[in-house]
């Protein structure tokens, strides 16, 4: 049996344990906590050390989905999740600007960890004050061979989308590799 | 789609960054700690500005800027009720009375004088309305924001946030390959082009500092502002080009390409395609 592994990460409540909820086919493991202090005006629990969902493939193929803590002070657990990872999502919620540095900041941090391919998803696109994708392009930074997704966590479909993006992001690195050989 | 935030998480100097970068049109409101403002922008391009207690009325900018006395435009007002700053300049123009390159010079220093006020707000609330200009009747001035970003990056007194955007001072710069201003028609201050001299993959910026004489925080200050008029980018550790289970050394250092190397699974292109395959499926 083969397992592979792709990462979901983002500052917190960008929408990383909705997108693993989204699709994946056991209830998604979570350990989230009841949120006290300040973070408790945004969302009432949040992942204190991971998600963890599950897509089978085929008999011998399973995909994990693991979404690290969105809070700060567990980051010490992101470079232990990104461990074999065959890529990586930065899931960012384009209705909330403050949270655009810390954004980047997590791309910049899983960038270092290993050079795999990565995408980030624009979350809640559905509201009305979503940033565009093409100005968190710019905001974060992203290089333009990197893909910025519009995304809503809580749609199947749009998640489908998203990780689909990421596979084909992964086969056109593994294309570019083979014309260069 | 309105773009709208805090100030206190998206800076008037990011937001400039975008609305160049983006070459957008439409205006800016800000409501800043004490007043209000609102910035006009055509195509990254900035064409008016306006604040609570600023006068806007072109014959009083006349008069700041010491064209006319107030006397001359109490005149002027008396001889045109109900004109608009447009057609005002229009028949001032025409009658020999004022030069065009006075009118641009007034309004350009005008503009300026409120965008760099902005610069210092550090709380408040701002809204970008896309395509929408309130300048009908107005003389509307284009300002490119390169030069806007770096005086008032220059203006900029804010340690922490300059710390926060340019964490390590162990990277080298390059410049931009595709800068969107010459660098000729950018005015560079006298430290600014020491840096400039310095730029190359070699020098870590922290170099460039000991080089010049100048500490941390004139170093940052010095970077911010030319990473922010796209002058001058970062150098990052080079992006992933390997897939995953592929070796593939970086330039970043033998040391992180062999730990990367490590934790990359081995995974052929079929098994990818059967992932695809699946989530199509869901």
């Amino acid at each position: 049996m083969q397992t592979l592994k792709i990462v979901i990460t983002g500052p917190f409540s960008s929408g990383k344990t909705e997108l693993i909820q989204s699709v994946s086919e056991i209830d998604v493991v979570s350990t989230d906590r009841k949120i006290t202090r300040d973070a408790e005006r945004i969302k009432s629990q949040t992942t204190v050390a991971m998600d963890f969902g599950r897509i089978t493939i085929d008999e011998e193929l399973i995909l994990y989905l693991f979404g690290t803590p969105g809070q700060k002070r567990f980051d010490f657990m992101w470079e232990i999740l990104s461990e074999g990872m065959l890529g990586f999502i930065v899931m960012v919620d384009s209705t909330r600007p403050e949270t655009f540095r810390e954004a980047r900041r997590i791309l910049d941090t899983f960038r270092s960890y290993s050079p795999v391919p990565y995408i980030v998803a624009a979350n809640k696109q559905d509201l009305e004050d979503a940033w565009p994708p093409e100005d968190l392009r710019i905001v974060l930074r992203v290089e333009p061979e990197v893909k910025v997704v519009p995304c809503v966590a809580t749609d199947k479909e749009s998640v489908k989308q998203v990780l689909l993006e990421l596979l084909y992001s992964i086969l056109e690195v593994m294309d570019q590799e083979e014309e260069e050989e | 789609m309105a773009l709208k935030g805090r100030l206190e998480d998206f800076g008037i100097t990011q937001l400039l960054n975008l609305i160049n970068l983006a070459r957008k049109t439409g205006t800016l409101y800000l409501q800043g700690p004490e007043k209000n403002a609102y910035l006009c922008f055509h195509e990254g391009k900035l064409i008016y500005a306006v604040m609570d207690d600023a006068e806007d009325s072109f014959t009083a900018i006349l008069q700041q800027s010491g064209v006319f006395t107030a006397d001359q435009v109490r005149m002027i007002e008396a001889n045109m009720p109900g004109k608009t700053d447009r057609e005002i300049a229009q028949v001032l123009i025409t009658s020999g009375r004022l030069q065009q390159q006075k009118v641009v010079k007034s309004m350009k220093e005008h503009i300026l004088n409120l965008v760099y006020q902005v610069f210092s707000w550090n709380s408040g609330t701002f809204r970008f309305e896309p395509s929408k200009l309130p300048v009908q009747g107005k003389i509307t001035v284009p300002i490119a924001l390169e030069n806007v970003i770096m005086e008032g990056s220059r203006r900029l007194k804010e340690w922490e946030r300059l710390q926060d955007e340019l964490p390590d001072l162990d990277v080298s710069l390059k410049f931009a390959e595709r800068p969107t201003t010459p660098l000729r028609d950018i005015n560079l201050s006298v430290e600014e082009w020491r840096v400039i001299s310095f730029i190359n993959p070699r020098n870590t910026i922290r170099q460039i500092a000991q080089n010049n004489n100048m500490d941390e925080l004139q170093i940052r200050k010095i970077v911010y502002s030319l990473l922010q008029a796209g002058i001058v980018e970062i150098i990052k550790p080079p992006r992933p080009k390997a897939a995953p289970g592929v070796t593939r050394p970086t330039r970043a250092g033998a040391a992180a390409a062999k730990r990367a190397e490590m934790r990359r699974p081995a995974v052929k292109r079929g098994i990818v395609q059967k992932l695809i395959h699946r989530i199509r499926e869901l």
